[in-house]
């Protein structure tokens, strides 16, 4: 195949009502790149997100990933192409251990049959210890090898959002998009951060999308902008060109993008 | 290592339970009225353990499930007084029917979400009631009666125990975790490719099955089913949930535990005809208040944990 992008979205448009959250926004992700997604809060970032990942509805547009179309795909059938996601609210199992929360990630990968399930056979046993080994391998990847058995909503802030990276790991993704992962860490937690999400790419060569308003961790991290102003896709580049880009930085009133 | 014992152990324990009872019976420690009170304790186990299943498990608040058990009950008794199939085959059957009309119900029904989904079941149990009452076949109004005494107190123990452990091997696979994910939050499993729909129709489904096969244990068991709400409406759907939640929502030893409680308490307090309606709801009330979550509140009770308590050892239980 040629080096055609990864993922493709067209003229993408979400409408609420009279609302037009994102409006004929285009762009394209090459594989195994590092891209953010910025613009000033209701831009329209997060529907973006949720439009990708088949949790709202597209009114117009296209929406294709690997050459396939995921257009109003629901999103269990759109996690199994190979999309994960967090969320800007983390939505974890918080009932639930951490370890559980990763283990019910594998679930796409699930290969033993249901009458295996109820009858315990060797095969669910096999499988089942491999589940276990793999997300206590995913945890120790960001750093949480020690949390495996805490209740998720027990924990501070800054490790949810890593469990929840984690969790989306669990998918084997081919497309990580993350929406505001830096939000309520503290800066040596960002530092971090950054530092997984890096390690993350290039360790697993998985392309990541993430939504951020940390800018100098979006600065430093993405090769890639896309920058959102009420629904608009108003500016495309790398981080340089954005900086200097008179119609992005009226977008933040001049505020703090330098 | 560890594991395997505790699976022996338990089922020392569970054939201990069997051999006291069958040995207190022909000694005459135990009446016939009393081992069939054990019988009706095994049946209204595997009512609340697979009621868990939906309502614990998954989520889904359903209040009719005596309609399945209804649908088992009838068809059962059907199959073996008017078509003379032997019985377990029969029991077997009652439970399909059951399970396939779960399916039936759960595809449209489970759209709905929290009161609308209870009242659609609610609604549902109701609906089988009254077919059934019009059913001449199976007596209509004036009831089933001349079924076969087919279920022994061993059958309906048996049945409960494959039940527990089917339903709880159900909940520690891939199967049940995706069951789990859809009731702590229906968004993010989706994210993570669980198909909500499937699984809520599954877990209601495998539900409806035991329910149906908890019937025709019972219709030959009392040898006489009658349409009325409280034999197979939505007063026993009310009785099997009061048990549940007694027992604690998405736990199975809680659920057993309080059908038990529950079935032997009522037989005590008949000593005390007058004030049993009284002190059933006291009971009940002082649980909820002191027990919101239920007897065991999520919780299980283990030979592991008990293994550990008497080693001393507090390590965690592991999964595997
Ligand atoms: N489900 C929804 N229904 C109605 N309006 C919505 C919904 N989701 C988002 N919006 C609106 O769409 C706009 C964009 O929201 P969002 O994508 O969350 O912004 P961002 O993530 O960039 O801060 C906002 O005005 C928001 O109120
Ligand atoms: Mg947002």
């Amino acid at each position: 195949m040629s080096t055609t992008a990864e993922l493709m979205v067209n003229n993408l448009s979400v409408q609420f009502g009279g609302l037009k959250a994102v409006d004929q926004v285009s762009f394209a992700l090459q594989p195994q790149s590092l891209a953010g997604l910025i613009g000033p809060n209701g831009a329209g970032k997060t529907t973006v997100f949720n439009a990708l990942t088949g949790l709202c509805p597209v009114t117009g547009g296209e929406i294709s990933f690997n050459s396939e179309r995921l257009t109003n795909e629901p999103p269990h059938a759109i996690a199994r192409c190979g999309i994960a996601r967090t969320f800007q609210n983390i939505r974890l199992f918080k009932n639930l251990t951490v370890l559980d929360n990763l283990r019910i990630a594998y679930h796409k990968n699930r290969q033993y049959s249901l009458l295996c399930g109820l009858f315990r056979s060797p095969r669910f046993r096999r499988e089942e210890a491999q589940i276990t080994a793999k997300a206590k391998d995913v945890l120790a990847l960001v750093d949480l090898a020690d949390k495996a058995d805490h209740l998720a909503g027990s924990l501070p802030y800054g490790e949810q959002r890593r469990v929840e990276i984690a969790r989306a790991l669990m998918l084997d993704p081919k497309l990580l998009l993350l929406d505001e992962p830096a939000a309520g860490m503290n800066p040596q937690e960002t530092t971090a951060l950054l530092e997984l999400i890096r390690r993350l790419r290039d360790e697993l060569q998985i392309t990541i999308l993430l939504i951020e308003h940390d800018m100098k961790l979006v600065m430093n991290l993405c090769e890639k902008l896309f920058v959102l102003d009420y629904g608009h896709l108003i500016a495309t580049g790398d981080p340089k060109s954005i900086q200097s880009n008179r119609r992005v930085v009226e977008a933040y009133l001049g505020g703090n993008l330098a | 290592m560890k594991n395997k014992l505790s699976i022996l152990l338990t089922a020392v324990i569970l054939l201990l339970i069997y051999t006291g009872v069958r040995l207190m019976e022909s000694g005459g420690v135990l009446l016939p009225y009393h081992v069939q009170i054990l019988s009706l304790c095994c049946i209204n186990v595997i009512l609340v353990v697979s009621l868990n299943l939906i309502n614990g498990f998954t989520g889904q608040f359903s209040i009719g499930h005596a309609g399945f058990f209804a649908i088992g009950a009838y068809l059962s008794a059907y199959l073996t007084v008017k078509l003379q199939v032997p019985f377990v085959p029969a029991l077997i059957c009652g439970g399909i029917l059951a399970g396939i009309t779960g399916l039936a119900v759960g595809l449209p029904a489970l759209r709905l979400r929290g009161d609308y989904l209870a009242i659609a079941t609610l609604g549902f149990g109701e609906i089988i009631r009254v077919i059934i009452l019009n059913t001449n076949a199976v007596g209509g109004a004036r009831g089933f009666s001349g079924i076969p005494k087919y279920t022994t107190f061993g059958l309906a123990y048996l049945t409960a125990i494959i039940t527990v452990v089917a339903i709880r091997n159900f909940v520690s696979s891939d199967y049940g975790r995706a069951c789990l994910a859809v009731r702590e939050d229906e968004i993010a499993a989706a994210s993570l490719g669980v198909n909500s729909t499937y699984f809520k129709v599954l877990a209601f489904s495998l539900g409806a099955f035991f329910a149906g096969t908890a019937g025709a244990l019972f219709s030959h068991y009392l040898q006489y089913m009658a349409p009325t709400p409280s034999q197979i409406g939505f007063l026993k759907s009310i009785d099997i949930l009061i048990m549940l939640v007694l027992g604690g929502l998405g736990s199975i030893t809680g659920s057993i535990v309080a059908a038990v409680v529950l079935t032997v308490l009522p037989e005590f307090l008949r000593g005390f005809a007058e004030y049993r309606m009284v002190i059933y709801p006291i009971l009940l009330i002082a649980v909820m208040i002191y027990r919101p979550a239920g007897l065991l509140a999520g919780r299980e009770f283990s030979l592991d944990s008990l293994l550990n308590l008497f080693k001393g050892a507090r390590t965690r239980v592991d999964h595997s």
